[in-house]
């Protein structure tokens, strides 16, 4: 059953997910790749559609992979497709709230929670930093890391709009503009006569 | 009861606002949070903010939806609750409902196709920026350097369930930090 699968999946990232947004990249892209819902290339293209849309990336992340994989079954499908992921996503972090809201005081101070975090906070970091990797292959590498690379004007080219919105992103400048940004030289770049 | 109807209908309105108006996700909502939770509505007060991201960050799930929960449930219990996260949910799920259908329709064009070649590489500078906000608030020291290489090289490299390495470094957290706190009683 595609959408009891589409709920336990994202019921899963929601539960394994902590300190939000990119954080859960990796569990995205292992759950969602390898079922099949996603290519690597549509993931990183959503990420910026998530970007310039307002609203929680995994929410945001969820709704679409649900409306994709629903759509099988027509328009009804893929909103209820997309009510399903929304929901598994969604349901950890409220029964847990609610949970926490009982016992805020003990929560706050207990030291169980403070060591839990002291190993969730690094490993978040690690984390993130395998998804750079995947995202570097496909932004800029995306038949795989050889020496042909060095001949291929696109490498160039993605390597100066990297470099551009590096800088940018350092700047503190939003998102969104480094988003449009990145689109406009790549329309450019497509239609240079290179 | 109509008093009780009316103030779960404030909440969902109140994320639903916040919702529709944050791009990004999680700490871009925070400063919308405190105009309208504390300064407008006075459901929490300012320090409540504080210890609510704190609690955000370490339960599981978004953080955006983490704080709307705990929010509406101050407000107004559990109904408080659900209404604040189905508030803040509702704009995003319409949204990219709507924007499913068209980016399959626009994706086999050229230019769309040219403008996400450098979206990509403009993302995956949005994402090494986020990489080094995280590192800066991660704790530093031994434990936390070899977690942080160990979960990366295991995500990256091996075909370990993501699952895994997370439990695995919090179980490892918790146990470093018992055997700290043993050694400085000692």
């Amino acid at each position: 059953m595609i959408f009891l699968d589409l709920f336990l999946t994202f019921f899963k990232i929601g539960a394994f997910t902590f300190g939000g947004g990119y954080a859960m990249l990796p569990l995205i892209q292992e759950e969602v790749i390898s079922h099949g819902w996603m290519t690597q290339d549509l993931l990183v293209n959503f990420i910026a559609v998530s970007e310039s849309t307002p609203g929680p990336f995994a929410i945001n992340m969820a709704t679409y992979v649900g409306s994709q994989v629903g759509g099988a079954f027509g328009v009804w499908g893929s909103i209820f497709g997309s009510f399903c992921a929304t929901l598994g996503t969604v349901l950890p972090s409220f029964i847990v709230i609610l949970i926490v809201a009982q016992f805020y005081e003990k929560f706050k101070s207990s030291k169980t929670v403070k060591g839990l975090m002291s190993g969730l906070k690094p490993a978040a970091v690690g984390l993130i930093a395998s998804a750079v990797l995947t995202i570097a292959t496909t932004a800029l590498a995306p038949a795989g890391w050889s020496f042909g690379l060095l001949t291929s004007p696109d490498f160039y080219a993605s390597l100066a709009i990297f470099a551009l919105g590096a800088v940018l992103a350092f700047k503190k400048k939003h998102p969104i503009l480094i988003i449009l940004l990145s689109a406009g030289l790549g329309i450019i770049w497509g239609y240079l006569p290179v | 009861m109509k008093e009780k109807l009316k103030n779960c209908f404030e909440v969902f309105w109140t994320f639903f606002k916040i919702g529709a108006f944050t791009f990004g996700g999680g700490y871009a909502m925070v400063p919308l949070i405190q105009k309208e939770a504390v300064v407008k509505k006075g459901w929490i007060t300012d320090d409540d903010i504080l210890e609510i991201i704190a609690i955000a960050e370490s339960t599981p799930g978004p953080i955006a939806i983490n704080s709307a929960t705990f929010v509406g449930y101050r407000a107004a219990g559990f109904f408080g609750a659900m209404s604040a996260t189905l508030g803040v949910v509702l704009p995003s799920f319409v949204v990219i409902l709507a924007i499913s259908y068209i980016l399959e329709e626009f994706q086999s064009f050229k230019p769309v196709q040219y403008a996400f070649f450098g979206i990509r590489a403009g993302v995956l500078a949005l994402v090494i920026k986020a990489l080094w906000t995280m590192y800066k608030k991660c704790p530093k020291g031994a434990v936390s350097y070899i977690l942080l290489a160990a979960s990366f090289v295991l995500a990256a490299f091996t075909d370990i369930n993501v699952i895994f390495v997370i439990i695995g470094c919090a179980v490892f957290g918790l146990i470093s930090s018992i055997i700290a706190e043993r050694r400085l009683k000692q």
